[in-house]
């Protein structure tokens, strides 16, 4: 008898820890890079979820049952929009969620994605020709900052005071990354200012920042390399003087370091595009991420 | 001509380095092809490639990703797999090729099962064996060392290795050179094996080793001119292999075995020894 009481406190207890998170404002959020916005401008208000975690791919999302739960536990579900999350749709509709959505990028520039970025990668985009990673772009991510703090009011309007003293504060971080961006850029000598990359998510980067992301040509980096495929590489790596290479799946990484030999030029190491690292890698917030690529890109780009 | 023929090697390192790599990996994989192919062990090369799995295994295990490691646990398991059923061959009723299919399925399992106990879902095989037109420096050494001791290893042991490829029971009765002899080729197999990982990957090593070969069975009567073919149509196949590859985009690996295919095909109708038309218009002898 004494037994079943203990235990049945302890079942009391298991379940009284999740049912305090539940005050919280339920927030779910469907990559990491837009968890991190939501958790700087909901600070202790909301309790965030995203549906692709950590270094997960967002393209290759397939939802699992316990996303649909949270969704509709939810109590607004924050979305990229320019096509990014195709699958969310049907996600919404069969989890029964009843919860607003917000469009992160609404009144985002959107940005056609241009012949010169070659998909050299036949990752399955739901969004033929939109390019859909405007958070590259730091005055973007302000746009979204400002998207989500408005819907934070709208679903719950008795943190108001508090969502815009969040959001205010992140916004003026963001002015302060943005500002250190512009002068890494800076720094870099403008004929210096490209590299050869096969990742085709740093459009919106390219545009503000005025760093040209080159796409190798004529190679598929799903499959094995042909001898022409690296020769072309060489070449253009010679002919454009190309400081540096970001390629990343070509099928093994000693093919890189032949390229870079050969040329002369840079190997850049990792970009980071669509998602967050975890706690311990270089990018668990979007900040970091920011800071992390720019830094990169500055370091394999100056002479 | 010398646009399509010597340009691309003249022009770029990897091509190079590229053409020293197949020209060593020919030299001493087509002698060990020709010993297989006549003592019928043709597909050992095969099943001693997925041997050498638990040991690469072990060796990311031990040092994560590290070629030199891996590599080194690759050659032990290798190494192992042929000398047991090399072993339980000779003093045991059960012939080679089944112990040699035994030992190679367990190594294979066990790597497996280590592969996906630690739970990674890097593909191994894949960064362990690289490709042709990736050979760094420390890779062309290791190619041209295992080369050049392949090569001496056969020196060695020619004559008891040519003598049971003939007559298996009069070698033993004259001498005991056999056994060891067996084992060291089994050896060099793997070396061998190992090499042509780099080069051309798990699925295309055994091709550069048994498809010369069988070119020079077409061609020659005895083991010498036969080694000799071998090595030249292996080289061929490396020097066209890769300028096909250059010009029309096909993968290095593959082009270069099917440019042995194409010479195999050449050889089956055309050879002098055995070729099929050479069968079916058959010289004519000479009459008193």
């Amino acid at each position: 008898m004494l037994m079943r009481r203990i235990l049945l406190a302890a079942l009391l207890l298991v379940f009284a820890a999740p049912a305090q998170a539940q005050d919280k404002l339920p927030v779910v959020a469907t990559f990491s890079i837009l968890g991190d916005f939501v958790s700087n401008v909901g600070g202790d208000r909301v309790s965030v979820q995203t549906l692709v975690g950590p270094n997960g791919d967002a393209h290759v999302y397939s939802p699992s049952p316990a996303d649909a739960k949270r969704l509709a536990d939810a109590k607004l579900i924050v979305t990229n929009g320019l096509g990014f999350e195709g699958w969310l749709a049907r996600l919404v509709k069969s989890s029964g969620a009843k919860a607003r959505t917000v469009v992160a990028s609404t009144g985002v520039k959107p940005r056609k994605r241009d012949g010169k970025h070659g998909h050299g990668h036949g990752h399955g985009h739901g969004h033929a020709n939109g390019d859909p990673h405007a958070w590259q772009s730091v005055a973007n991510a302000k746009t979204y900052v400002a998207n989500i703090r408005d819907a934070l009011v709208g679903v719950d309007p008795a943190g108001k005071a508090d969502y815009e003293a969040n959001a205010a504060a992140y916004l003026d971080k963001l002015d302060a990354l943005e500002r250190e961006v512009r002068e890494t850029v800076s720094a870099i000598p403008p004929a210096r200012r490209k590299v050869i990359t096969n990742h085709d998510a740093f459009g919106y980067f390219e545009d503000a920042y005025g760093v040209d992301f080159i796409a190798p040509q004529g190679v598929s980096t799903d499959s094995e390399a042909s001898a022409r495929d690296v020769a072309r590489i060489i070449t253009q790596i010679r002919t454009q003087k190309i400081p540096a290479v970001f390629i990343e799946n070509l099928s093994e990484p000693r093919l890189l370091n032949r390229i870079a030999s050969e040329t002369g030029a840079r190997l850049g190491g990792t970009l980071y595009s669509d998602a967050l690292t975890d706690e311990k890698g270089p990018a668990p917030t979007y900040i970091d991420l920011i800071r992390h690529n720019i830094r990169t890109l500055s370091a394999a780009l100056m002479g | 001509m010398y646009d399509t023929l010597i340009a691309p090697f003249a022009e770029f390192d990897f091509m190079r380095r590229a053409l020293v790599g197949v020209m060593a990996l020919a030299l001493g994989a087509g002698p060990i092809g020709v010993f297989l192919m006549l003592r019928r062990m043709s597909l050992v090369g095969d099943a001693m490639a997925h041997a050498v799995l638990p040991g690469a295994a072990v060796g990311f295990l031990i040092s994560g990703l590290n070629i030199f490691a891996m590599t080194a646990g690759g050659l032990v398991a290798g190494f192992a797999v042929a000398l047991l059923a090399g072993l339980v061959a000779r003093s045991t009723e059960l012939k080679e090729d089944a112990s040699l299919a035994v030992f190679f399925l367990i190594s294979l399992a066990v790597g497996v099962t280590i592969i996906s106990v630690r739970g990674t879902n890097i593909d191994l095989l894949h960064f362990l064996f690289g490709s042709v037109l990736a050979l760094d420096d420390q890779t062309l050494t290791l190619i041209a060392i295992n080369a050049t001791v392949t090569l001496l290893g056969l020196a060695i042991i020619y004559r008891p290795l040519v003598l049971e490829c003939v007559d298996p029971l009069y070698l033993r009765s004259v001498s005991k050179a056999g056994g060891p002899a067996h084992l060291t080729f089994l050896a060099l197999l793997v070396i061998n094996l190992v090499s042509g990982f780099h080069a051309l990957g798990t699925l295309l090593a055994v091709g550069i080793m048994m498809v010369p070969a069988a070119i020079g069975r077409f061609w020659a009567r005895d083991v010498t001119a036969m080694i000799v073919v071998a090595v030249l149509a292996g080289m061929l196949s490396g020097y066209a292999g890769l300028l096909l590859s250059f010009h029309t985009a096909a993968p290095a690996g593959p082009a270069v075995i099917l440019v042995a295919g194409i010479l195999y095909a050449v050889s089956l109708l055309f050879g002098t020894v055995g070729g099929l038309l050479r069968q079916l218009f058959p010289a004519r002898h000479l009459e008193a």
